[in-house]
């Protein structure tokens, strides 16, 4: 049995701090940048009062942040860092890096708008830009979420050496106080097992880690045919496809262990009986679950999909939570420029080839911050509503849902 | 006890066999750097022509542990093996970051001067070959006023080098010392000292490159014997803010004069369109490091005077 966790009230970043403490982090390199500096202060904290044996490393910028984890995960350190918008921008090539070295780092997102112009407040611009750097991306709902995810992100990674970027909603969750059940080190250490590095770093049995590698295998010394750099791009992602399962599995052992289960890839909302269903991802699928309460009210049937796992893309699951629905009403934090909102197109390519006909709108609400009311949801579902009476299955480009 | 040939430790870290071009500096400094560390070390490496010379996977030409880490990062990445070693409590190793001067002068100042800033205990060395040698010889930081490179083709550079070794030393961090592939002994007798030391060390190597610079590669140790004998390079070591020349250098101060800086630009086709303005800029360049330099070592309490 569990032992009784305690509950706090807790900020987001307050949470993740302490899912990293819970986790034993080792090694901790971040850089401070609004709306993440609370995690990286916290953490610094705990290990200078000696609550966290771990190496804080203060380093002078984001990409210097990732590269200590990276190397200090090389060495079989069990890493984390934090950040938001530019700074993950800054870390583009470290991303790149760490996956593709197969380094479990945890990295929480403290999602922000980018400029230019500057802005420092909430969409996920900054984290779906980085969707194709090989990172796990999970995205909490709440507070309670953030540090739950962080947790399981270490079992997560450390079992498909993949990295993990735990992803939450700037000042919406990061600087917004809710109960938080904080559970017991013992406990945590019954989940989460020492970390077994892949890498070997010793001068009695010498490795060089990340040669220049050949398109094409190649022998080596011994006339054993390796890997050419293609093969190992290819090993990258079918490690993400095989991680759904690794996933589910985690989140199932969690709730074993905590009685909060996240044996799953995403959140469903009365999807029994919906024939429209709302999609959105982090806190604004708690929004859209007040929408749906308003919508049912006025006797629409109306469920909400909140994603939780964007990578790997839980395309069966997704396929599988829509296949009664007639319409997907898609709001989107963040824009592919020139198409639309990257959820949605996400949604549509993994409907394809499925029998599914649902009409799909998308919405691109909350840039910079801007405020998603529940009933400007409802007005997007209305309005869409009304158009697939119309016979209209899709829209060309995504509408927007601010003052133009 | 002084090195020398005899003594030199036999055990070769550096096989027989890399793919760095004919009478590459690098592969002559490295193969003394590793054994003064005697291979009990973790090397990071930025892109460079270390990287050339490391091989290509799964082939290597190093018999030590060795982390690739992109351009900007040598530093950051050696102060993450380091933060790895002592969260798993490993000891006796030293971590050795080796970067050209496009990842020191340049793209890698930023995270370097942090690293020293924090006082990482590691060992930071900059193979200088004045350009961006591995990329094709482009203009870097390090290049000096007048050399042709890839992108300063027609005119030559414009303006002088930045003295890496003293932006270093401005971080007041424990050793700082130059170094130069012609000069093995030297070179391997700093980075023993280099390794006993706890905290940021640095050591600057000037590293001569036959196809970058256009001389004959059987050259490479009249070039950077050359580079000392005019004062292009000075050999010192700054231990705890003491100064000291060392080797040739030291030589040079006690018995005599530079020689002219134009015998070792002839020598060179990279120089072949300096004009006679910039020759004498940057003998004046010269002149005044070198005064510099025999001024601190007359106050040091090595003085050779």
């Amino acid at each position: 049995m569990a032992k009784r966790g305690g509950i706090r009230i807790l900020d987001g970043n307050h949470a993740a701090a302490q899912g990293a403490k819970l986790s034993r982090v080792q090694v901790i390199a971040a850089y401070p940048i609004t709306p993440q500096s609370p995690v990286t202060e916290r953490l610094s904290e705990f290990v200078e009062k000696g609550e966290l044996d771990a190496q804080y490393v203060a380093v002078e910028s984001e990409h210097s942040a990732l590269a200590v984890c990276t190397s200090a995960s090389t060495v079989g350190a069990r890493t984390f860092t934090a950040t938001s918008s530019h700074g993950l921008a800054y870390m583009h090539e470290m991303l790149h890096w760490a996956a593709g070295a197969r380094l479990p780092v945890v990295l929480a997102c403290v999602n922000r708008a980018i400029g230019a112009p500057w802005n420092v407040l909430n969409d996920q611009q900054d984290s779906v830009s980085q969707r194709d750097t090989g990172w796990i991306q999970i995205y909490a709902r709440n507070n309670q979420e953030i540090l739950d995810s962080i947790i399981q992100a270490y079992k997560i990674a450390e079992s498909v050496y993949v990295p993990v970027m735990v992803c939450y909603d700037g000042f919406v969750l990061s600087h917004t106080e809710m109960p938080v059940n904080v559970p017991s080190q013992e406990d945590v250490d019954r989940f989460l097992p020492p970390y077994t590095p892949h890498t070997i770093l010793d001068p009695a049995n010498p490795r060089n880690y990340n040669l220049v590698t050949f398109a094409n295998p190649r022998v080596n010394a011994e006339g054993v045919l390796c890997h050419g750099y293609m093969e190992l791009r290819y090993l990258l992602q079918e490690a993400l496809q095989n991680s759904r399962e690794t996933i589910i599995k985690v989140g199932q052992e969690f709730g074993e262990v905590f009685g909060r289960s996240y044996s799953n890839t995403l959140w469903t909302d009365r999807l029994d009986d919906a024939d429209t269903i709302i999609v959105a991802m982090g806190s604004l699928v708690m929004e859209a679950t007040v929408a749906a309460d308003t919508l049912r009210e006025a006797g629409h049937k109306v469920g909400v999909l909140g994603l939780r796992v964007f990578r790997p893309f839980p395309k069966a699951d997704v396929v599988k939570a829509l296949e009664k629905s007639r319409l997907i009403v898609v709001f989107d934090k963040n824009i592919s420029y020139g198409l639309e909102g990257a959820t949605c197109s996400e949604i549509k390519s993994a409907l394809y080839g499925s029998s599914l006909r649902a009409a799909i709108r998308n919405f691109i609400v909350g840039l910079g911050g801007r405020d998603v009311k529940a009933r400007e949801l409802v007005d997007a579902v209305n309005r869409s509503l009304a158009s697939v009476k119309e016979g209209d299955l899709t829209r060309e480009y995504p509408e927007w849902i601010c003052a133009i | 006890m002084k090195a020398n040939a005899v003594n030199l430790t036999e055990k070769e870290y550096l096989l027989q066999g890399n793919r760095t071009c004919p009478g590459c500096a690098l592969s002559l400094a490295y193969r003394h750097i590793l054994k003064a560390l005697e291979g009990q070390v973790i090397v990071t490496v930025p892109p460079s022509c270390l990287t050339v010379l490391h091989g290509m996977y799964p082939i290597t030409s190093v018999t030590v542990p060795c982390v690739n880490t992109p351009f900007a990062s040598a530093a950051a990445s050696a102060t993450g093996l380091l933060a790895g070693l002592k969260a798993l409590g490993r000891e006796g190793l030293t971590v050795v970051a080796v970067a050209g001067d496009g990842g020191t002068h340049d793209i890698g100042l930023q995270a370097l001067s942090a690293a020293a800033e924090r006082q990482t205990d590691f060992l930071y060395i900059c193979y200088d070959n004045e350009g961006y040698m591995n990329t094709g010889n482009q203009r870097s930081g390090s290049t000096p006023l007048g050399a042709i490179s890839g992108t300063t083709p027609i005119l030559g550079k414009q303006q002088i080098p930045k003295d890496i070794a003293a932006i270093m030393e401005a971080h007041g961090i424990p050793y700082v010392a130059t170094a130069n592939a012609s000069y093995p002994l030297d070179l391997y007798e700093k980075v023993k000292k280099a390794g006993a030391i706890r905290g940021t060390r640095f050591i600057h190597v000037f590293s001569p490159c036959p196809p970058g610079w256009s001389f004959p590669f059987n050259n490479t140790i009249i070039i950077g014997k050359l580079a000392v004998e005019t004062g292009w390079v000075i050999l010192y070591e700054v231990e705890d803010g003491v100064f000291r020349l060392t080797s040739a250098s030291e030589s040079i101060a006690k018995k005599g004069d530079l020689k002219p800086l134009r015998e070792y630009l002839v020598e060179q086709g990279r120089f072949k369109s300096i004009t006679e303005q910039q020759i004498e800029a940057l003998q004046r360049w010269v002149n005044a490091r070198w005064k510099r330099c025999l001024d601190r070592a007359d106050k040091s309490p090595h003085s050779v005077h």
